[in-house]
């Protein structure tokens, strides 16, 4: 497919097996970005622990360069990150280690719960960590502010793409952006869909390498980060996070867009 | 090893006997949307082909479908139901709906991403060809068929045969409209009188053999201008039944009228040209097809029963107390089977809506209780489970409590039907969908699911005249409209008494228009009317009955004497002493009226 072909395929996600080996040789980070007393019960061997919320109470290139120097990951430290919500959670961590200028991060393929409903070993011991030094190199072109998004959301080869479930997007979502709800990105047991399966999808959709992505959610980017990574999984080049997302633009009071006149709230059993 | 060579399956679930799905239909819908969205396939084309594959329009846009998934005779088994659970959640709102006639739809679905529920669906053998558009739509079956006590033999091979007969045949894929089949067990259960064509099982002794065949009634139809179905003749042979089918499909193909949108339902054709005419018409044109069809047209009929098999209980919770209100669940939701100790547990949901989460712990539950291991959709927008024996009704009651599915009232005037009105569909004057949840919460609060006087009475509402919401078959029905004073606009809807679908099927007769926020209160008043007036052992639908045909002799005599009483309700208040009067339920603005184009007739 012609317009596939800028495409190059990045590593997004990390397989079980191929986790548990690096693991073995002591080749690798592991990233918990569960609740601090989740992690203390159990998580995958080796893993640190970096709780979401800790990461954004302040999540400056300054503050994450310590974080992540304090987690003994240098430029060439492979990193791993897990959640147990669906991916999302990582996929911002793993999100915020790119922008610093990390490259190589990614996510595993599946949740801990799955990982442990699979008796795969996991303990509650509190690695060592030498402290080490990352640089940093900011990657500019893969964050969208609000002023970024309100001047080029309207150009032809930018997509807008708002990953928060239907109804609350047709309550309210900034104008021109599309829907792909998170839960479409995911199967069963992975939280992302096959490459194959995914590009099907995208392409349906009209998502391809041509175009300028921006994917958005709720508030802090989480959501919309395990849609960067789904889009990065096929190959797509060219992919922004409007990190602050759906929260800060109405708090900016810019445009909003609605489905009028039909009461869709009403079909849901919730 | 992977994760997904870990999957769960269960072994002793049983399996769908037909696959209705073909996958590459998925693969032709995508490809067809994509040259609709590049202006290679004109409007009209492309929806006749969209409706054809089961995708509905969507209110006031282009860009959304509503997907209908057929189930052939309301048969839904548990891998499928965690099928659509996982497909509402990826490309729907979170929530499926269970429609009144046996199919479960998809609200809010992205055209681009209809493909992919029929990828999903083929999956589990599931589909939603033929399910809108001018064909034969999803074959219905009792859900009480083969466990009624008062049916002669079980229907279900029929209706399950038949949909496979039609389904993609050339036969049917042009109709001048839509064309349903009903299939049931007994008169008492009835909807046969109300469609194209109802079928109810029969049997006589030929010789001191007996026979099988089936009460076949035409012409029926429930929409802007209703009928009630003729009998065809006094018993119609099983392997007629066929013959019988087609027959009446070619002249409705023949003889419909493709001009005039409004009225080419087959119950028009009828009326038009008389019953006598249509049932010569029939009647000779079934001698011809049976003269000229080739052996091998047959319907394939499986006549296989169903295993029953009571699942094996993993946990003793013999010890374990009954939930409160498992009694009003018992006597409202339940019923005895002709099998002894099995019973038919019914579901009622909030206007047929569910949540995927609730669709899932529901495959699980299936598992669980019922011994054939499968599940029937039913009349009402209602589930039904079968053959959960005696000794399991309280765990089953106690596991549906813990995800929600124990409303009482399921089999009883407190489960309201209420069509998609303005939460989806285009042709809807005012939302009748929420207000079946309002009546619904008001009847369980106020515990009138337990009043033996109102059990088979019913409550229908359709949110604008086309009858989806099937009111003209309600005790009390309403279909919405727009009322006025001076300029404001309030949701307003026409009342109508006395309709029944059973042996003596009518239509509910015309008795005045009720603002939408008066609904309620009016249907209580007419309860009280009742309880005042009734007889000792009167029903609500008996005693209506009598009103509306003239014979009640108490003090209210008719539906004149009915009207009298509510007039007060029907007042509009100025909006400043009531704004809310003038607003539908689920919006806060003022009420206007707002349509699109329907696509029933497309």
């Amino acid at each position: 497919m012609c317009s596939m072909s800028q495409e190059k395929t990045v590593k997004t996600t990390t397989d079980i097996d191929s986790l548990r080996s690096e693991i073995r040789d002591k080749s690798i980070r592991v990233i918990d970005v569960r609740r601090e007393e989740d992690y203390k019960q159990s998580h995958i061997p080796t893993a640190v622990n970096l709780p979401l919320a800790n990461l954004l109470s302040d999540d400056s290139p300054e503050r994450v360069l310590k974080l992540v120097n304090a987690m003994g990951i240098d430029d060439e430290t492979p990193v791993v990150v897990y959640d147990d919500t669906f991916g999302a959670l990582a996929s911002r961590v793993a999100w915020t280690l790119e922008y610093l200028g990390h490259s190589d991060v990614s996510l595993l393929e599946t949740t801990f719960s799955k990982w442990k409903s699979l008796g795969l070993e996991n303990d509650n011991k509190i690695p060592e960590i030498q402290s080490k030094n990352h640089s940093i190199h900011l990657k500019p072109e893969i964050l969208a502010t609000s002023d970024y998004l309100e001047t080029s959301k309207d150009k032809p080869n930018v997509i807008l793409i708002d990953n928060r479930e239907r109804l609350n997007y047709l309550e309210q979502h900034i104008p021109g952006a599309i829907n792909l709800p998170y839960r479409t990105l995911a199967t069963q047991d992975k939280i992302l869909r096959p490459k194959d399966d995914m590009k099907r999808l995208l392409d349906n959709r009209r998502i391809s390498g041509n175009s300028e992505i921006i994917t958005y959610c709720g508030s802090v980017g989480t959501l919309s980060g395990l849609a960067y990574y789904a889009l990065k999984s096929v190959g797509l080049p060219n992919v922004r996070l409007y990190v602050r997302s759906f929260k800060e633009w109405k708090g900016l009071e810019k445009p909003i867009a609605k489905q009028q006149d039909a009461n869709y709230w009403d079909l849901s059993a919730e | 090893m992977t994760v997904s060579d870990l999957k769960q399956s269960y072994p002793d679930s049983p399996k769908p006997k037909i696959n209705w799905a073909r996958i590459e239909e998925a693969e032709d819908f995508a490809n067809t949307v994509k040259l609709f969205r590049q202006g290679k396939y004109d409007e009209d084309s492309f929806r006749r082909y969209r409706l054809q594959h089961g995708a509905y329009g969507t209110r006031m846009t282009n860009d959304y479908a509503m997907v209908r998934i057929k189930l052939p005779a309301g048969e839904i088994y548990p891998h499928q139901l965690e099928k659509i659970s996982q497909l509402s959640e990826q490309f729907s709102i979170g929530s499926a709906h269970f429609s009144t006639r046996e199919n479960i739809q998809l609200h809010w679905v992205i055209l681009e991403d209809v493909s992919e529920i029929l990828r999903g669906l083929a999956e589990v053998g599931l589909t939603s060809r033929e399910a809108c558009g001018n064909s034969v739509r999803n074959v219905m079956c009792s859900p009480l068929s083969g466990v009624c006590p008062d049916e002669e033999f079980d229907s279900t091979p029929y209706a399950l045969a038949t949909a496979r007969f039609f389904l993609r045949n050339p036969l049917s894929q042009s109709l001048p409209r839509k064309f349903k089949f009903n299939f049931t067990c007994c008169e008492k259960h009835g909807m046969v009188r109300m469609v194209d064509v109802g079928l109810i099982p029969q049997t006589r002794d030929l010789d001191g053999t007996i026979q099988k065949g089936f009460k076949i009634f035409l012409g029926g139809g429930l929409g802007n201008k209703s009928f009630v179905g003729y009998q065809l003749e006094e018993f119609t042979p099983e392997e007629d039944l066929l013959y019988t089918s087609i027959a009446v499909l070619r002249i409705f193909d023949r003889l419909g009228d493709r001009k005039n949108m409004a009225r080419n339902r087959m119950r028009y054709l009828v009326n038009d040209m008389g019953w006598e005419k249509f049932q010569n018409l029939v009647l000779k044109e079934r001698a011809i097809v049976r003269a000229t069809q080739s052996v091998v047209t047959h319907l394939e009929v499986d006549p296989t029963p169903s295993i029953i098999k009571r699942p094996i209980r993993i946990s003793d919770e013999s010890g374990s107390s009954i939930p409160d209100g498992y009694a009003r669940w018992l006597k409202t939701n339940t019923l005895k089977q002709k099998q002894s100790e099995y019973n038919s547990v019914f579901i009622t949901l909030e206007a047929g809506d569910i949540t995927s989460n609730q669709i899932t712990a529901l495959a699980m539950i299936i598992r669980e209780f019922s011994s054939e291991g499968y599940a029937r959709a039913g009349f009402v927008q209602n589930i039904a489970l079968r053959y959960v024996h005696n000794d399991d009704l309280s765990r089953l009651y106690s596991k549906l409590l813990t995800v929600g599915l124990a409303k009482s009232g399921a089999l009883t005037m407190a489960a309201p039907i209420g069509c998609s009105g303005t939460t989806s569909c285009n042709l809807a004057l005012t939302n009748s969908h929420r207000l079946a949840k309002e009546i619904q919460r008001k009847f369980l609060e106020l515990k009138l699911d337990q009043d033996d006087d109102l059990r088979d009475s019913s409550i229908k509402i359709s949110g604008c005249p086309n009858a989806c919401g099937q009111h003209g078959i309600a005790t009390i029905g309403f279909f919405g409209g727009g009322g006025r004073v001076g300029k404001e606009m309030y949701p307003n809807y026409q009342m109508s008494l006395g309709g029944r679908s059973d042996g003596e099927t009518m239509l509910g007769v015309t008795c005045q228009r009720i603002p939408a926020k008066r609904v309620i209160p009016v249907i209580l008043k007419v309860i009280e009317l009742f309880k005042q007036n009734k007889k000792s052992d009167d029903t609500l639908k008996d005693w209506m009955h009598r009103v509306v045909n003239g014979k009640e002799d108490s003090e209210i005599k008719s539906i004149l004497d009915i009207r009298k009483a509510l007039d007060s309700f029907t007042i509009p208040p100025t909006k400043e002493e009531d704004p809310d009067f003038y607003t539908d339920y689920g919006s806060d603005s003022s009420y206007h009226t707002k349509t699109g184009k329907g696509e029933c007739a497309a």
